[in-house]
């Protein structure tokens, strides 16, 4: 029997530097409470007067075991939990699970599912922007960012509500295509949203570019060069704002990326002001692709036709015996895959997401790794924070863009 | 040219430290490699085949079917050349120890730590080898294959002792 494992001070020793242990610098406790924490992260703060000396993150507070779950569950059922790993980028969890199955079972979407699921990630990692922004700008004391970006964020839930019926979880994707067709709404709504968001972003940025408090408080903060942040796996904005032009879209394009135009936006400096001007370029970029997409949206079937893995349309039911015995198989025992392992990695709002998924050959998944950006990019946090306030943490924390539940899953 | 470079970096790294080709791995194309060699592997890789970014790093648990029982996943990625490849590394069960990638990537670091909380594969050399998402009195190592999956334990008369001794705080007397 395993003794319980005591915590001793030797061995918690290395974390702070020598000073704190001579009683000259202070250790401060930042969270899991704290409201700029952006969820229940834990910092302990060595402290010379206002300085950060050391800082060290502590994570696991949400940590639900998701992974383990999934082993238990089966293919399709797993695909829920998916979802509540990062609660601001449902559909891009759910597109990153999706191809890595249908790369495991070379299982074939249609082009129109390809554009949906394009246009929805698209619309998904605006509102992903829209709550960084917002959140980020009232870490900052720019309470009313807040309320505008909520405002916008509204509209998006509500294109995703009326395609899946939900507006956070929607587990709308599915290996081979999409729960059912879009909606005759969809594309008007769509049309509609981004006819008015580029006068929003222009509000936006009238607030906050040119606006010197917050560029006191952004620019020549929380610097991250190059050669670090590829050292230390970073990817996504805090990437591209370190200066390299890094983005899955277009390096290793998926779902039908490489026909779409668009730029990525680089940073120059790596500090909190430069992922700022990133983000807010990419929203634009974001909606460059969903007016292609939806421009050249194709009319055809909206899932795959390989009734090994994706049910029958239900108006065969009735009149085809093979369709109700593969409803049958599929709602009782679900799908098989053969032997076999995968890393498929997409583009999320945060940065590089990627699921290693393992199959023994069964109806549920062997083994799930999610490499996820948040849990990443915390790991960088005391290196771009060494040397700044603690009033600046809190804004480095926000350009960061983490999610607790991304990060612990 | 991006395919080229990886077909030939796949080639190099087979004569030089003799390594097979895995037949698992539908996507990235991966290699399986000793587990002594692996930092020697990887510093190759990153200063001379320009593979300078560790995208993933995790385990599977094959117990109880195989031995040896521990598979240690390293994914690769290239920023100059826009490829991707893998490591997999077979590791037994009783004492899985690797060495630590630290000194080549920073970033493992944390992906080590969890490796180490949930499948308790130690890592030598490793600066800061605590548990990092389940608390730091857990026991066991959660993802391994043996540990269950949730529920309260039933305790029966032949095993009541020993869970009474392990959870006393669930006794009845002391609630």
């Amino acid at each position: 029997m395993p003794e319980p494992l005591e915590v001793s001070y030797q061995e918690l020793k290395h974390l702070v530097s020598e000073r704190a242990l001579q009683g000259d610098t202070v250790l401060l406790n930042m969270g899991p409470q704290h409201p700029s924490t952006h969820g229940v992260l834990r910092l302990l703060l060595e402290l010379d007067g206002e300085v950060i000396i050391n800082c060290v993150p502590d994570i696991g507070f949400l940590h639900t075991g998701i992974e383990k779950n999934m082993e238990s569950k089966r293919w399709e059922m797993a695909e829920v939990m998916t979802d509540r790993t990062d609660y601001l980028n449902t559909t891009g969890n759910n597109l990153a699970y999706c191809l890595a199955l249908e790369r495991l079972i070379e299982l074939d979407v249609p082009p129109r599912a390809q554009a949906v699921r394009v246009i929805l990630v698209e619309l998904e990692r605006i509102s992903n922007h829209l709550v960084w922004l917002g959140t980020h700008a009232l870490d900052l004391a720019a309470m009313s960012m807040f309320l505008y970006c909520f405002r916008e964020r509204e509209s998006i839930l509500d294109i995703k509500e009326m395609c899946s019926g939900q507006r956070m979880m929607t587990t709308y994707f599915r290996p081979g295509g999409l729960w059912r067709d879009i909606p005759s709404e969809f594309e008007i709504a769509v049309r509609r949203f981004i006819r008015m968001f580029p006068s929003r972003i222009k509000q936006y940025d009238a607030l906050l570019e040119k606006n010197p408090l917050f560029m006191d408080r952004t620019q020549n903060i929380g610097k991250l060069s190059k050669e670090d942040a590829i050292n230390l796996s970073v990817t996504g904005p805090v990437l591209r704002g370190s200066g390299v032009a890094y983005d899955l879209r277009k390096a290793q394009p998926y779902s039908g990326y490489e026909q779409y135009d668009f730029d990525i936006p680089t940073g120059t400096h790596g500090d909190v002001y430069d992922r700022y001007l990133v983000r807010m370029e990419e929203m634009r970029q974001s909606l460059r692709i969903i007016q292609q997409a939806l421009d050249k949206l194709p009319y055809g079937p909206f899932r795959s036709n390989n009734r090994k893995y994706v049910p029958p349309p239900r108006a065969e039911l009735g009149t085809s015996m093979e369709a109700v015995i593969h409803h049958f198989k599929l709602w009782t025992e679900g799908f098989i895959i053969p032997k076999g392992a995968v890393y498929q990695p997409v583009e999320s709002p945060k940065g590089e997401l990627g699921y290693y998924v393992e199959s023994s050959g069964g109806n549920k998944p062997y083994r799930i790794h999610m490499r996820t950006p948040s849990f990443v990019h915390l790991q960088a946090l005391p290196f771009m924070c060494k040397g700044h306030l603690v009033a600046d943490l809190v804004g480095i924390i926000g350009s960061v863009d983490i999610v607790l539940g991304d990060c612990d899953r | 040219m991006a395919e080229e470079h990886l077909k030939l970096t796949l080639k190099a790294l087979k004569d030089r430290f003799g390594l097979q080709e895995s037949l698992l791995m539908k996507y990235p194309p991966a290699l399986e490699a000793e587990p002594e060699k692996i930092v020697e592997i990887c510093q190759v890789l990153r200063d001379e085949y320009e593979f300078d970014f560790l995208c993933e790093l995790t385990a599977v648990d094959y117990w109880p079917e195989a031995e040896p029982r521990f598979n240690v996943i390293y994914g690769f990625y290239s920023h100059a050349n826009n490829v991707r490849m893998m490591l997999r590394v077979s590791l037994n069960g009783d004492h899985p120890t690797l060495h630590t990638l630290e000194g080549v990537y920073r970033g493992a670091n944390w992906h080590e730590r969890e490796l180490w909380d949930m499948f308790g594969i130690n890592f030598e050399g490793h600066s800061d080898l605590r548990r990092i998402l389940m608390s730091q009195d857990w026991e066991g190592h959660p993802l391994r294959k043996d540990y269950p999956l949730g529920y309260e334990e039933p305790q029966f008369s032949f095993n009541y002792d020993e869970i009474d001794q392990r959870k006393h705080h669930a006794r009845y007397e002391e609630a």
